[in-house]
């Protein structure tokens, strides 16, 4: 059978892919990748559905061995990867063989890349989708929500040799967050409960985002914020959204949070923003800076109008000979 | 933000509101009560907005007293959605009380399946077969499914039973365990931490992902609980648990 070998699965590797919708009725989160953004560049630069499965390893370290002939590409977080000790570049297409190892050095910038291969690695889907979120035991390789392990083998689909495709740095997300980071913000849900004095308290002010980070959410110290109200009927939390708990230190909830809670929350983070907060690492300052709907919703159709140029200019340069081309 | 409402029949009262919840997220609101009538709102609306967002639905999570939104941002937006929703929900009656399905299941109810049962009796000034009485004698609805997959919440527990989450969490709740929190009570789907007082063990698997459907409840429906002996919840497959 075709497949990678999981030679060693590094800090945290996962099977993703665009994540699980229209399951929360069951108490299903959505999982999928932490920065979707540079997930769907991984399968884009081998022309894969939008909804392949690919690996997202958080930190790094993560080593494979190639059982087939295919393509490859990773993305995300910078790390040094190669194969078989050979430096390749990230955001790039590569074509490995049978019995080539592939190693994903240590995360210096950012906290998750993303492995895809050409065609997708061929996971069962569970409630419609790949996604492995561990804390409720769904999805991944074997179904049961188990994160990578040595050993483990990868299901794929051998390819001939894909023309070299890349995404130019300049068009790559910046995760140098040196000079702090701003979320963009929807105000909604319960923001009528915090006070004119505790809102400009949160925009105002700079948080730092703690080690308390996973794939649940982000949790942030900084001045706190407080809330007329302590004690809601549980309801429904959407990707992005701002739960100010009673020590008032706010936390932003992503991929896999919870599907219901009870906690005021003051709004909810532009998605856009929320791919980068994923990797930002322990320390980063950042601020929160107020958008409207409209706003927003401009934000994300102009970033998505971006991805499809992007990807219709190297439709356009790609050899139907299948060698690589020089771009 | 409320920017829209239905306004009940002779009444100033409105039945919804709509505020916004994150760049593609609506939350319809009712009265921010936990009670039969708010369900039975929540239990119309979802079919209603589920037909009227048709392609543009992502998400639609119903609670207590919420029904949580998502849209495709890249086929529809706020306006739209409101105006879609705002539609839909123009058909929503308070008189008009759906009935969901009335689900049985079975517990078996002791002090070795519910070791918080003793407890419970001697903080409400009880005898075990009158705290497992009250538990098993009123209708219960499902008014939310979270927390963990398959974990239903389920209301209302009847106010002499209302027994406080316990101070500190048990690291391991079994599978099947019958629990109350306040006026609430659950069938734990899942071995997991939890802080509910623990009153007997459900042989019905409430959360099967390889099964379709992979639970016996939705939100809206009626669950009603009723007494087994061991052995019959040993014939219904139960598993008593070691670490009880």
């Amino acid at each position: 059978m075709s497949h990678f070998a999981v030679l060693n699965p590094g800090v945290l590797s996962l099977i993703q892919d665009a994540g699980r919708f229209g399951q929360s009725q069951l108490g299903l989160t959505n999982g999928g990748p932490l920065d979707a953004g540079s997930a769907r560049w991984a399968n884009a630069l081998l022309g894969n559905s939008s909804n392949a499965s690919f690996i997202e390893c958080s930190i790094g370290g993560l080593q494979l061995q190639a059982q087939c002939n295919t393509t490859l590409c990773v993305t995300g977080a910078s790390l040094t990867l190669t194969v078989n000790g050979t430096a390749k570049a990230m955001w790039q297409s590569h074509s490995v063989k049978s019995g080539d190892i592939i190693e994903l050095g240590m995360v210096s910038q950012g906290l998750r890349a993303y492995l895809a291969v050409a065609g997708g690695f061929n996971i069962t889907p569970q409630f419609g989708s790949s996604a492995t979120v561990m804390r409720e035991g769904i999805g991944g390789l074997n179904q049961n929500g188990a994160k990578l392990q040595a050993g483990d083998k990868l299901p794929l689909t051998a390819t001939a040799t894909l023309p070299t495709r890349q995404l130019a740095a300049a068009m790559q997300p910046n995760f140098d967050f040196s000079n702090g980071l701003s979320l963009r913000l929807v105000e909604g849900y319960q923001h009528q409960l915090f006070s004119s004095v505790e809102r400009q308290r949160f925009y105002l002010n700079t948080y730092t985002v703690t080690p308390k980070a996973d794939r649940m959410g982000v949790k942030l110290s900084g001045p706190a914020i407080s809330c007329s109200s302590t004690s809601l009927l549980s309801e429904g939390i959407c990707y992005g959204a701002v739960q100010i708990p009673p020590d008032g230190q706010p936390i932003v909830l992503l991929n896999d949070r919870q599907t219901l809670g009870g906690y005021p929350k003051i709004g909810s983070v532009l998605s856009l923003d929320c791919w980068l907060l994923a990797q930002a690492p322990a320390g980063t300052q950042l601020q929160f800076v107020k958008t409207d709907p409209q706003q927003a919703h401009n934000a994300l159709l102009l970033a998505q109008a971006r991805y499809q140029r992007l990807l219709l200019s190297m439709a356009s340069i790609k050899n139907p000979d299948g060698t690589a081309d020089d771009n | 933000m409320n920017i829209s409402m239905k306004t009940a029949i002779n009444s100033s009262k409105p039945l919804y509101s709509l505020t916004i919840a994150s760049e593609n997220a609506v939350m319809v609101y009712f009265e921010q009560k936990m009670a039969a009538d708010i369900a039975g709102l929540v239990q119309q609306a979802g079919p209603l907005i589920r037909r009227a967002m048709g392609p543009h639905l992502l998400e639609l999570l119903p609670s207590y007293a919420s029904v949580m939104v998502v849209f495709n941002p890249f086929s529809c937006d706020h306006f739209q959605a409101k105006q879609l929703l705002q539609q839909a929900l123009s058909s929503l009656s308070a008189s008009k009380q759906p009935v969901g399905r009335r689900i049985e299941l079975p517990v078996y109810y002791s002090e070795q399946s519910g070791p918080d049962l003793a407890l419970i009796a001697k903080t409400k000034q009880l005898s075990v077969a009158e705290v497992i009485q009250l538990h098993q004698q009123q209708v219960y609805r499902v008014y939310a499914i979270g927390f963990a997959p398959g974990f239903a919440y389920l209301g209302e527990v009847a106010e002499q039973l209302a027994m406080p989450r316990l101070q500190s969490p048990r690291a391991r709740v079994p599978r099947g365990a019958v629990a109350i929190a306040d006026r609430q009570t659950a069938v734990y789907p899942a071995v997991s931490p939890g802080g509910w007082n623990l009153i007997g063990l459900c042989p019905t698997p409430m959360f099967q992902p390889h099964n379709q459907p992979s639970m016996p409840v939705a939100v809206g429906d009626e669950v009603q609980f009723v007494a087994i002996s061991k052995a019959e919840f040993l014939a219904l497959g139960g598993q008593m648990g070691d670490e009880l």
